[in-house]
């Protein structure tokens, strides 16, 4: 694992994008040079000397570029709203590369892969889908979302070379529904003409409703998923024991043995 | 400037600490800072059987501070003698052990085991974790309970090898009566305060923001409340005290050491700046040189009151 650095970083960019979600990018040479698809930062919003609010915010590596990084985000609450007014020429502290990434399989293959985001989940899986493309694999990327002014990095992920469908709930574009609906046509589709489903991977990330599905959808057809999940979080480096997901072997920590985990590992109903 | 601390006999580098619970077994921090300038690392608390924790979500912010019932998860005290401690040894700082029991015979257990090959430079007894029920009192915490927290001090103190310190909670109506009753059953040090009960609410689920509903307050939110309570004690009990509550820079060092604090610990603070206690140290220094104190001892207690 690469060495983590808390950096103090300069505000190169923080643009809207879409109704709520903006990309934060800024000057990270150290965490950059460490960083690989998958992985998370943890921000500081709060000014060097305040108090509040204490806790930084976890934010996915959405684009890792020599020795900038972008964060997208959505805004959720104070924090992330307060992270949304930081301009350029801010400086922000930023601690990473935290957790392990996706796990990508040797490059070469014709093996599949369907990606499946939800909400501002694609985050994190839009390098991922980059990588597995550079390795010569085949990526199906289905976006869900709320409502069409939430559907994010679908134009670049069709140029990467992706197949993109989307999904909304509220169905003003692509197909009515959660976006597990369209994992479950598209894989119906996939099984009747390939006749196995078993050699695709999915990589998700998004809300735990919609992983704790495709988690389903995966084990029903014998299929491997990762899964890379989101909690509340302290302090990212697997000290305070705060961040725990249970897991058929016990509690793990998202921040250290995670965020990517196998979907199989993972005891969705804890209560 | 001499930054050495005296405490239970053991002589430290420097009065700052790091708090159980937020330091990890110290090899968490190390891309961060240098381990040998902490004063001494208090390890995550232990018991005598490995601990799976409480249900999640286990943390939460509040206004400057946050929220946690991890409940004291941990692989037991075993697994933290063999496995752990003998590397936090070669840290090139002191190590203290932290530990928690059930009952006063799960105390003496831990001690036990923490006295053979690997022995830590002290034990802290974590009387006062919010998050676990104990038995033995009809308290919910032991230092909640003067008899308990003397009968568990006395009976570990039997059996420990190393200078031992009492953690207490500041959850009681005299703080200075509990500190007492560690004192007389043993205790080198009392180190206070563990975090504060509390509880948050989501208003639009109705539901707690925690798994276990109640947890334990810790960061800047509650430090005026922690220097009081060592002042309390200062002023009460001859006995040394590590102070603990919301440090997050050298003044607030100051603060602690004012009110009758022999050395600090800091917790939450690592939590959300990993890299924290090389700076905290700084700015200390920087006060002593600026308020021309030679020595970190000196200004103990050195509260002013009065016209």
């Amino acid at each position: 694992m690469g060495k983590k650095t808390d950096e103090i970083c300069d505000v190169a960019s923080n643009k809207k994008i879409a109704e709520d979600h903006f990309i934060l990018e800024i000057t990270a040479p150290k965490i950059a040079k460490n960083a690989v698809p998958g992985q998370f930062v943890s921000v500081q919003v709060r000014e060097e000397r305040a108090t509040d609010p204490l806790i930084r915010i976890p934010l996915g590596i959405y684009r890792i570029k020599g020795k900038k990084l972008s964060l997208l985000y959505k805004v959720v609450g104070r924090g992330t709203r307060m992270l949304s007014e930081k301009k350029k020429g801010k400086k922000v502290r930023v601690l990473g590369p935290l957790g392990n990434g996706f796990m990508t399989g040797a490059p070469g293959g014709k093996e599949k892969a369907v990606v499946v985001a939800g909400g501002h989940g694609v985050a994190p899986l839009v390098s991922l889908t980059e990588k597995l493309i550079k390795d010569g694999k085949r990526v199906v990327f289905l976006i869900g979302a709320r409502t069409k002014k939430h559907v994010v990095c679908d134009a670049e992920l069709r140029k990467a070379g992706a197949r993109v469908c989307v999904s909304t709930e509220d169905g003003t574009r692509g197909k009515k529904g959660y976006v597990t609906e369209l994992l479950k046509e598209y894989l119906k589709t996939t099984e009747s003409k390939e006749k196995k489903a078993q050699g695709v991977t999915i990589y998700a990330c998004g809300p735990k409703p919609m992983l704790e599905e495709v988690s389903r959808i995966a084990k029903e057809r014998k299929m491997k998923a990762q899964v890379s999940l989101d909690a509340y979080m302290v302090c990212g480096i697997g000290a305070c024991l705060g961040c725990a997901v249970k897991t058929t072997t016990g509690y793990k920590m998202v921040c250290k043995d995670g965020p990517v985990f196998g979907s199989e590992e993972i005891v969705w109903k804890e209560r | 400037m001499d930054l050495t601390v005296t405490i239970g006999g053991m002589k430290f580098k420097n009065p700052l600490w790091a708090a159980s619970g937020t330091f990890g077994c110290g090899k968490e921090f190390v891309d961060f800072l240098d381990l040998s300038e902490v004063g001494a690392i208090v390890a995550k608390t232990v018991t005598l059987n490995p601990r799976e924790g409480n249900s999640t979500p286990r943390v939460v912010e509040t206004p400057s501070g946050m929220l946690n019932s991890i409940g004291l998860e941990n692989k037991g005290v075993e697994h933290f003698a063999a496995e752990v401690l003998p590397e936090m040894k070669r840290y090139g700082t002191r190590v203290i052990a932290s530990i928690s029991g059930f009952s006063r015979q799960e105390f003496v257990e831990c001690a036990r085991v923490l006295s053979g090959k690997s022995t830590p430079d002290a034990i802290e007894i974590n009387l006062s974790c919010p998050n676990v029920r104990h038995g033995h009192t009809k308290c919910l915490l032991m230092a909640q309970d003067p008899k308990a927290t003397k009968e568990v001090i006395r009976a570990v103190k039997k059996r420990a090898k190393a200078p031992i310190i009492a953690k207490l909670t500041p959850n009681v109506t005299d703080i200075a009566e509990i500190a007492r009753a560690a004192k007389d059953a043993g205790a080198d040090a009392i180190s206070l305060v563990n975090t504060y009960f509390g509880m948050a609410i989501d208003p639009l689920t109705m539901r707690p923001l925690l798994g276990n509903v109640v947890g334990g307050l810790s960061g800047p939110a509650i430090r005026p409340m922690a220097v009081k309570a060592v002042w309390e004690v200062y002023k009460k009990v001859k006995v040394a005290i590590i102070g603990i509550g919301g440090i997050m820079n050298g003044l607030d060092v100051a603060e602690f050491m004012i009110a009758g604090a022999n050395a600090v610990q800091i917790g939450t603070t690592n939590l959300v700046e990993p890299g924290a206690m090389t700076r905290i140290l700084r700015e200390y220094k920087e006060y002593l040189k600026k308020m021309k104190i030679s020595s970190a001892r000196n200004i103990v207690g050195r509260l002013k009151t009065g016209g």
